[in-house]
């Protein structure tokens, strides 16, 4: 399923999306697939499974912390398809966020062809854009998968044009300059970059959902980014829940709860 | 074929525009950091052909780096690489004492070129770093070095080096804490203050325009020591021998001679242990196509595409990617490369020290022990330049250990 189908969803409620994040093999390889259950339960439309890279260029410290756990405790790329079919298997739309090399050397065709067998919704590719992107473009195509390239608060209309035109399911707006992380206020940039994006789609003729990510960590700031984006994206608040827990059930609940504040706060009710 | 200004044939222009050298390079990078990469490459096209630039860059070079710099005849070494006859490149005799300043000098200049007033650098060695450093206090740019923890540790001379020059030296604790994380904090710190931020990357790696303009730099040492051989014998080397981590100083010492097909060029990488034992840092000898910090080229990793561990008794060559510019020679068959163990590394570091009264970084050393093998092949009719990258200074403590120099109780 393509991840706009939950956007259009939550559109037809009259809210945002709510699109959670988490690190497969995270805290462990069960217990990441839980979690991301308990995500969907609680609230989230999308789930972004990210796969673990010896060398994650956008990623702050929560984040790259997660990761790090997830190789030393023997993650291998296959674990990512019988993550994505567990988590798929709930109905959510279940997208991979990942660097590009890993992908490289599995085979971009072969890769795209196992995701989509297990049920997952596409790829979103930090490293790689569009002009390097032509073996995935066809693979996406021939598979029929989302593909979510991100537009950042630099990028000219000329890309922004480029970026949303080859863009499916969503498209990605960081919404400041920086790594992954929580920031205590939304960049003043973001309600400006997602409109930027929004009149560049529009002149395009699509329907293409502006998904807003990097930096929200409370219901209110998803009540504040779901007031002018489609889609509010959350990730290092949700991994610092887990590696914050003594265990995992605690973490689960704490998972939980934030889950539903967000959800709250998509929904205008933060 | 095109001709520079010191009436040097130069290949015609690779990479593509898009940064490619073949299937090699490209930008792997995120959005971003797009703006800047594009900007860059404005810059630095124009700037290369703004006649007040190269004028303030050539005075730099030769008023403050001290170029050119000597290419010496190293004749009791020459005996032991089968009686060819060698010749240095002397990189060494640079200020900051690497080729490093090279590259550094040129960027620093772009950096104040694009109104921007703080430098970012990554370092192994530390000699990118302290050049970085350098080159910022003379221009006036504030200074952050990234540097793996592991690095700060076997390298501490230089670290207190970048800190007497106004550098901020941040000592990276995530991954391996050499090299390649060094690299990845870096990138993080760009892509959050590209705005104001130049990042000065070290080598001939990274997304596109990187590469070749770092190349571009470098080639002044190739330019030169094709000219000095010609003075100094009468024709051209048979081969041209360098060290290979990333690149910078190897692609410099080749670039002016890629189109003249009677030299061959060697590029040693760093063997370590041996490639047979895993623990080394041989990118094109016992690497693999993948993509890594920005660029489409060989590298160390596994199979699932994760980046492997490297080892290295050289902290500036202890990365697991090599510049795509050498992917590429590799792939054509235009440059052979080879890797160098570290025990043979040290071997002709000592003996170079000892015949010709230099001690030599120990990157450079194993382009020296590189030598001595394409020496004892070609034999004693050959010529053969050798690019002496940088000084030992900064390696003193590992080669005095390495040779058990060190008096008990005197070690760190």
């Amino acid at each position: 399923m393509t991840a706009k189908t939950a956007y259009d969803r939550a559109k037809a409620e009259g809210r945002a999306a709510l699109v959670g994040y988490l690190p497969v093999g995270f805290p462990d390889f069960e217990g990441a697939i839980e979690a991301a259950k308990t995500m969907v339960d609680a609230g989230c439309d999308v789930i972004e499974l990210g796969l673990p890279y010896t060398d994650p260029m956008m990623d702050g410290p929560v984040i790259q912390d997660a990761v790090h756990r997830a190789l030393v405790g023997g993650f291998r790329v296959a674990d990512v398809f019988r993550t994505v079919e567990a988590v798929a298997a709930t109905g959510a739309p279940t997208l991979v966020m990942t660097y590009w090399n890993p992908i490289d050397r599995y085979g971009v065709e072969a890769f795209a062809r196992d995701l989509a067998s297990a049920g997952g919704s596409g790829l979103i590719t930090p490293d790689l854009t569009p002009e390097e992107g032509g073996d995935w473009l066809a693979a996406s195509d021939a598979h029929d998968l989302d593909r979510v390239f991100l537009a950042a608060l630099s990028s000219t209309d000329e890309r922004i044009e480029t970026i949303t035109g080859l863009s499916r399911g969503f498209v990605y707006a960081a919404s400041l300059m920086g790594v992954t992380g929580t920031r205590n206020a939304v960049d003043t940039g973001a309600p400006r970059l997602v409109e930027r994006t929004r009149a560049i789609i529009d002149k395009g003729g699509t329907d293409l959902p502006v998904g807003l990510g990097l930096g929200v960590r409370d219901g209110v700031q998803a009540a504040e980014v779901a007031g002018f984006a489609d889609g509010v994206i959350v990730g290092t608040a949700f991994v610092r829940r887990l590696l914050d827990a003594p265990d995992l059930a605690t973490g689960l609940a704490d998972l939980r709860a934030l889950t539903e504040e967000l959800a709250a706060g998509v929904r205008g009710g933060a | 074929m095109t001709t520079d200004t010191a009436g040097t044939a130069v290949p015609d222009a690779l990479p593509d525009a898009q940064g490619r050298f073949g299937p090699f390079g490209g930008r792997f990078a995120p959005e971003a950091l797009m703006a800047a990469l594009d900007e860059l490459t404005r810059e630095f096209e124009t700037a290369k052909h703004d006649p007040a630039f190269t004028a303030e860059l050539d005075e730099l070079l030769a008023n403050y780096a001290g170029r050119p710099s000597l290419l010496t005849e190293a004749k009791r070494f020459s005996e032991h690489a089968g009686g060819a006859r060698v010749l240095l490149k002397r990189e060494d005799l640079n200020h900051t004492g690497s080729h490093k300043i090279n590259n550094v000098l040129g960027q620093a200049l772009l950096t104040r070129r694009m109104g921007k007033t703080r430098v970012i650098a990554e370092t192994g060695a530390g000699q990118h770093g302290v050049a970085t450093a350098t080159a910022a206090a003379l221009l006036g740019l504030d200074c952050t070095v990234y540097m793996g923890e592991v690095d700060t540790e076997r390298q501490a001379l230089n670290v207190a080096r970048m800190r007497m020059l106004g550098a901020e030296v941040v000592p990276v604790r995530t991954g391996s804490r050499t090299l390649k994380d060094a690299v990845n904090e870096a990138f993080r710190d760009w892509v959050a203050s590209v705005d104001h931020t130049h990042y000065c990357i070290g080598s001939t790696m990274g997304p596109h325009p990187f590469p070749m303009m770092v190349r571009d730099f470098h080639r002044v040492i190739g330019v030169e020591a094709r000219r000095q051989c010609l003075e100094l014998t009468g024709a051209l080397p048979d081969a041209v021998v360098a060290c290979v981590g990333g690149g910078s100083n190897a692609i410099g010492a080749f670039h002016a001679f890629v189109p003249d097909e009677s030299v061959r060029l060697y590029g040693f990488e760093a063997g370590g242990d041996g490639v047979a034992s895993g623990r080394h840092a041989a990118t094109l000898t016992g690497g693999s196509l993948g993509v890594i910090h920005g660029m489409r080229t060989y590298l160390l990793q596994d199979d699932d595409g994760q980046t492997q561990e490297t080892h290295s008794i050289s902290a500036g060559l202890d990365y697991p990617g090599v510049g795509p510019e050498h992917a590429w020679l590799h792939h054509s068959g235009r440059a052979e490369y080879r890797e160098i163990t570290d025990d043979e590394a040290m071997d002709a570091f000592s003996l170079l020290c000892r015949t010709e009264g230099i001690i030599p970084a120990i990157e450079s050393a194993h382009a020296l022990a590189g030598a001595l093998k394409v020496g004892a092949e070609l034999g004693p009719d050959a010529t053969i330049v050798v690019c002496l990258s940088g000084r030992g200074d900064k390696d003193m403590h590992t080669a005095a250990t390495h040779f058990g120099l060190m008096p008990e109780g005197e070690g760190r």
